[in-house]
């Protein structure tokens, strides 16, 4: 793993920024701390002009989060699931049941909403790991490889769900190997590789400064290079 | 952040509940472990019938000392005495043989020529002072002059008995010997002097009685129920490490952790749902083990636990000892990456935790610097609590140091815990 270096990024409201890179280039990282999980051990970074230093809770209250796992308790039905996790954030009673059945009827999920969640697939999991990060409507949204392992389908699904969200005011940090994807969904990206900020535009305007690039794995190939990366 | 808190104890409880193999393994095995342990405990001290060790005995004096040996064998219902294989009379390499390849436990050699010789050195010894006393014209046989040779009764033991055992056995021969040497005294005087029988008195003169406490008027007999159902509540109490580290790492290991490490939730409420939900465990393992030993153990011929009075203060230790035990269970589960280490490691470590608190031997009589080591085990604090409730009749006063420790071992186990956690989070 590459500790982050020489990292100055901004991200606005209503963004949806992609935060691309190969296996290890530290993109987990980054989001880590964003999330409060680990403590960077120099540098600092705000969240809406709060600190996690100061204001862990308020910091937490505003921010969802979708593992790349699918961080869900496997014995527990999905909406055992979903009750947990909303409460964390702060739901409860009548708010909390009607937030989880919105949420899972949105995504196709309401008649599995009593089935434990080892019975499912995986891109049924995947989107009930979305429900379970966005169900107390975040202002910022962290999602790291949200469409990793699952079909065409569930893809489309979790994509025009977060597009929607988006489109009602959530900002979208979000990491992904699916290039094509991130060119349709992002309106920023920053290209980061051996912890370090490569590239950082609009899909469109980091096509154009690209030599011969057509698309944005074209960019990618371009600033990361062909090197496999087998790094232990 | 009291409904984070329920929704927290009752995720734990979901969790329980779709493992119901665990849950069966976590209340069952206690139990098994309690009757098992009680059972075998008590055997040993207690004299039944249809429980006696069979042992050799080899007969080569076939005089009156060898027969009130026999007799008085006969008579402690511990032993069987055998004398005799396949109608033959067992010699000295016969019963070391079948003693050293453990087909009995022990074999007791009588020498030749015992009760004539014990007589002879007896009859020498009181010959010489009567004499020194200008008693010898009043001897009424003859002094034997020649010199006796001290006689050895030999024991032969199975390797594999435990030393325990061992000197319960030896101490019983030996005392068995001194009386018929200290009767034959007696009798000796009686004889050289021409004395009637009766005169001198051949029961001890020292006895002894156990002074037991009581509780009012009532006293109150120790027995090894009393011992035992604290000693492996406790232990099984302890047990908890495993399921809760386990618990602790499938939440690592499934994402959830890092997922409740994002939410606005402090991690006193999740460990908090943790801890709650695992003492309601710890209480309902106690209570049932008291129930068993309250009342099944006399159907299987123990004696029932007597709780007469105890139980609220019983309750409290067990509490008590299963906050201690729930803080090493976290401790555990935050340090541990793997089950492959958390559950070896908690297994092992509670077993350590036993030994080393006196469940098995009693701190008394380990060696010195393991006296001082034994005071630093959570164990020893609750099962000191638990004898003082009912071995001792302690009120709440006299436990409070003993809960204390073990409250302030949940505290700093919690300690350690969230910090190690922080400083793992730290790149």
């Amino acid at each position: 793993m590459f500790s982050l270096t020489d990292f100055t990024l901004s991200v606005f409201e209503g963004q949806v920024f992609g935060l691309l890179g190969p296996n290890g280039a530290g993109k987990t990282t980054l989001i880590s701390m964003l999330c409060g999980l680990i403590k960077p051990t120099s540098g600092h970074f705000t969240i809406n002009g709060l600190t996690y230093s100061e204001n862990d809770t308020e910091i937490k209250k505003i921010i969802g989060v979708v593992p790349q796992e699918y961080a869900l308790y496997p014995t527990l039905t999905a909406r055992e699931n979903l009750m947990y996790f909303g409460s964390m954030y702060g739901l409860k009673g009548k708010r909390l049941k009607e937030k989880v059945d919105e949420n899972l009827h949105l995504l196709g999920l309401f008649k599995f909403a009593d089935k434990r969640i080892e019975t499912f697939s995986g891109g049924m999991k995947r989107r009930i790991n979305l429900i379970a990060g966005i169900m107390h409507n975040p202002r910022l949204l962290f999602l790291d490889e949200p469409t990793v392992g699952v079909d065409v389908q569930s893809r489309n699904a979790i994509i025009s769900y977060l597009k929607k969200l988006n489109e009602d005011g959530m900002t979208i940090i979000y990491t992904s190997h699916h290039l094509s994807e991130a060119e349709d969904f992002c309106t920023d990206i920053a290209i980061i590789d051996r912890g370090r900020m490569y590239a950082h535009a609009t899909p469109a305007n980091l096509i154009a400064k690209t030599h011969n690039a057509r698309n944005l794995e074209d960019v990618f190939i371009a600033l990361t290079g062909k090197e496999l990366r087998d790094d232990i | 952040m009291i409904y984070k808190l329920y929704m927290s104890v009752l995720k734990e409880f979901l969790l329980l509940k779709r493992d119901m193999g665990g849950v069966i393994i976590l209340f069952i095995m206690p139990l098994v472990l309690i009757i098992a342990v009680t059972l075998i405990q008590d055997s040993t001290f207690k004299t039944v019938s249809d429980a006696k060790i069979p042992i050799l005995l080899v007969n080569n004096d076939n005089g009156k000392v060898s027969q009130e040996v026999y007799q008085n064998l006969e008579k402690s219902e511990v032993f069987t005495v055998i004398t005799k294989i396949d109608g033959q009379a067992i010699t000295e390499i016969q019963a070391k043989e079948a003693v050293f390849k453990g087909k009995y436990q022990l074999a007791i050699i009588i020498p030749q020529n015992l009760s004539a010789d014990l007589q002879s050195k007896i009859d020498q010894n009181v010959g010489k002072i009567l004499s020194n006393f200008g008693m010898a014209d009043t001897l009424s046989g003859k002094i034997p002059q020649k010199a006796i040779a001290q006689k050895e009764v030999k024991l032969y033991f199975d390797p594999a008995v435990q030393m325990s055992f061992k000197n319960a056995v030896m101490s019983s021969v030996d005392k068995m010997i001194s009386q018929i040497e200290t009767k034959s005294i007696y009798a000796a005087f009686q004889d050289q002097l021409g004395e009637d029988t009766a005169a001198f008195e051949q029961e001890s003169f020292i006895t002894f009685k156990e002074i037991v406490p009581k509780v009012g008027n009532k006293e109150i007999i120790p027995n090894s129920v009393q011992h035992n159902v604290p000693a492996w509540t406790l232990f099984a109490i302890f047990f908890i490490v495993i399921p809760l580290s386990i618990n602790m790492i499938k939440e690592k290991s499934q994402g959830t952790f890092v997922r409740l490490h994002t939410n606005p939730v402090p991690n006193v409420i999740v460990m908090g749902g943790k801890t709650i939900m695992y003492l309601i465990i710890c209480m309902i393992q106690f209570y049932m083990m008291v129930a068993v030993a309250v009342f099944l153990f006399p159907h299987l011929g123990l004696p029932a636990l007597n709780v007469e009075g105890n139980l609220v203060l019983m309750s409290i230790v067990a509490l008590f000892s299963g906050f201690a035990a729930i803080g090493l269970g976290i401790l555990i589960g935050t340090v541990a990456k793997t089950q492959e280490q958390s559950a070896p490691f908690g297994s092992t470590f509670t077993i350590i935790l036993a030994a080393i608190g006196g469940v098995w031997v009693p701190v008394f009589a380990m060696p010195e610097f393991m006296q001082h080591i034994a005071k630093s085990s959570p164990m020893n604090w609750g099962l000191n609590a638990f004898y003082d409730v009912l071995l001792r009749h302690a009120s709440i006063i006299d436990i409070v140091p003993e809960i204390s420790l073990l409250f302030l071992f949940f505290l700093l186990t919690i300690t350690i815990a969230l910090l190690y956690d922080k400083k793992k989070r730290t790149v």
